[in-house]
């Protein structure tokens, strides 16, 4: 239809009288780097679960490719290419980082359902999940229980799960969030070696990290688009300034 | 991915991540000599084969429990409403006229697996405290049904004259309990290795999954609902196996077969056992049975307060079960496996 690889079209969504998203409209084009900011409270990962279908709108349209996914649960639309990570670590702490990808891919390939042949049996399915954690350089750990992997190392076996489902929209809610800024820049560095088919958007604080990988932005506010725009223009915008940029964009252009 | 960088991947592991996976679901010497001590009863201890075959089938009946509770999360107290009606099943059949062992096995599986089907799609879509209250009610309701069916059940006074034919036509139940024994751990042993199957496998590693983070389990792709629908049904299954080998083995099918008791009993001897490990549930329900028939020898009234002594002392010092305190052992000693 219009060329979108993910679209929300006026997307409301309430709590009560607590309004969380309003009148929602973006476009993804495929292929961008799309950065989500905007203050504490401003609906980001709302609208992450909107588009994800961990939340239901009361109103409007998500749509995938020239698909209307508003109706689907949150699997089927995993399976269709639209795939998400946590803030908060979500993951499974007694699995191995191994096994936890390798379910992944098994979920995608819909083996899963398969009780009678051994998980040994599937081996492109193995070494294609061991081949995820090489890539972002979780290799030489990842027989280790998830629960015992550092910190950093679980935020990277969050973005190894997502990319186990072969996303063609990626949503990343905050993937640097608590890890030291040293890492996240490694991590972000990681996010930016992805794949150009994959149409990433990223939610993130850190203003240097989001003027250097985001391609566009976009500005939520109160649960609205206030902006979307290049880097550039974002900077330059009096309104962005004024609601949201403040001191961190002061540190983005001379830090 | 190219198959350049599944062969870098592959060559890059120490020692190949296929070969990992493969050494967890090897056979320990452990186990194994777990399954030769079954064979014991039959030469040192030859007049408890009856209690032996009893064992057997309540280890096969926890060892379903196991499979979605310990291993996909789902918390049940009414399993025994599965057994009951394998239980009934095999009872029916055999008063009908038809008391070959092997296919009323199969039968009683059949219902207790297309039971198990239906009440699924209600069990899939509950967690924690309504599941327990959910499964409990499905018990209690079926365990009514079966009493107030007088004509069919025989009500509260049991199913009367069931008859086992020869096993195979050629072994007869003894009163001994030789065949029943064997009979048991026949069944125990195949379905055992139709579990331990069913946990190594994709299939098994999504069960996990859905027990360590339910919520993240649509994020991957996964349809929990149908993995719980598919493991609730495999479970009943099991169950109602376990029940009509308790009919057959014993020639009696009661209400105390399908009642919240057997529930209970079922679930403490599998988090004495230790949940999540296979073994637990066997363990333990070796471990719950000859307990309560040298304690009740004692003084049957009282057998409970040792139970109840046993369950809390399990589950503050040993939260694991008495398994996960073996393994614990074994690690400190660094004997495992």
């Amino acid at each position: 239809m219009s060329g979108s690889a993910l679209s929300a079209r006026g997307v409301n969504k309430s709590f009560g009288s607590l309004v969380v998203a309003a009148d929602v409209n973006i476009d993804l084009p495929p292929g961008v780097r799309y950065a989500l900011i905007g203050p504490n409270g401003a609906g980001k990962t709302t609208l992450i679960n909107l588009m994800t279908g961990m939340l239901r709108p009361d109103s409007g349209r998500i749509v995938l490719g020239d698909e209307d996914i508003t109706a689907l649960p949150p699997e089927e639309r995993v399976r269709r290419g639209l795939v998400r990570t946590y803030q908060i670590n979500s993951l499974f702490p007694h699995l191995s980082a191994l096994e936890s990808v390798t379910l992944a891919v098994c979920e995608r390939r819909r083996v899963a359902p398969t009780w009678w042949r051994p998980l040994t049996a599937y081996r492109y399915e193995i070494e294609e999940a061991h081949a995820i954690l090489v890539r972002l350089a979780l290799g030489p750990v990842c027989h280790r229980r998830t629960r015992e992997l550092a910190y950093g190392q679980q935020r990277l076996l969050e973005i190894a799960l997502a990319l186990a489902s072969k996303p063609k929209v990626l949503l990343l809610d905050e993937p640097a969030a608590s890890v030291p800024r040293e890492e996240s820049r490694e991590l972000f560095e990681a996010i930016a070696g992805l794949s150009r088919d994959i149409t990433v958007l990223f939610i993130e604080h850190d203003m240097e990290l989001v003027f250097r990988f985001a391609s566009r932005i976009i500005v939520l506010v109160g649960g609205s688009v206030l902006m979307e725009g290049t880097p550039a223009e974002i900077a330059a915008d009096a309104r962005v300034r004024a609601v949201y940029l403040g001191e961190a964009h002061r540190v983005a252009v001379h830090g | 991915m190219t198959s350049e960088t599944l062969a870098a991947a592959a060559s890059a592991a120490p020692a190949g991540p296929n070969e990992f996976l493969r050494a967890q679901a090897r056979w320990r010497w452990s186990e194994i000599a777990f399954w030769l001590a079954t064979l014991l009863p039959f030469v040192l201890t030859p007049d408890y084969l009856i209690l032996a075959s009893q064992v057997a089938i309540t280890a096969l009946f926890a060892l379903s429990l196991d499979l979605i509770l310990g291993f996909s999360g789902i918390v049940s107290l009414g399993h025994a409403a599965y057994f009951g009606v394998g239980a009934y099943t095999a009872g029916l059949i055999s008063v009908w006229g038809w008391g070959e062992p092997l296919t009323g096995l199969l039968a009683a599986g059949l219902a207790a697996g297309i039971v198990g089907y239906i009440t699924s799609f209600v069990i899939a879509r509950f967690r924690h405290l309504a599941l327990i209250m959910i499964t409990l009610g499905f018990c209690l309701l079926l365990q009514e049904a079966a009493n107030d069916a007088n004509w069919l059940t025989g009500g509260f006074n049991g199913l009367q004259g069931i008859q086992t034919w020869k096993l195979l036509g050629i072994f007869d139940f003894d009163l001994y309990g030789y065949t029943a024994y064997a009979y048991a751990l026949a069944g125990l042993f195949v379905i055992f290795l139709v579990a331990r199957r069913i946990i190594h496998s994709p299939f098994g590693l999504a069960l996990r999954g859905i027990r360590e983070n339910s919520a993240r389990m649509p994020a991957i792709g996964a349809p929990i609902l149908s993995h719980i629908r598919t493991i609730y049904t495999i479970a009943a299954i099991i169950a109602g196996i376990a029940g009509a080998m308790l009919t057959q083995t014993t020639e009696t099918a009661s209400l105390e077969s399908l009642g919240f008791q057997r529930s209970a009993d079922v679930l403490v001897m599998l988090i004495v056992g230790g949940t999540g490990r296979l073994y637990g549930g066997l363990i333990g329900a070796a471990v719950y049975m000859v307990a309560r028939d040298q304690f009740s020898g004692l003084n049957p009234q009282f057998w409970y307060f040792w139970i109840g002594l046993l369950l809390i002392a399990i589950v503050m010092f040993l939260p694991n079960g008495i398994l996960g305190g073996l393994e614990l052992l074994a690690r400190r000693l660094k004997v495992w496996p």
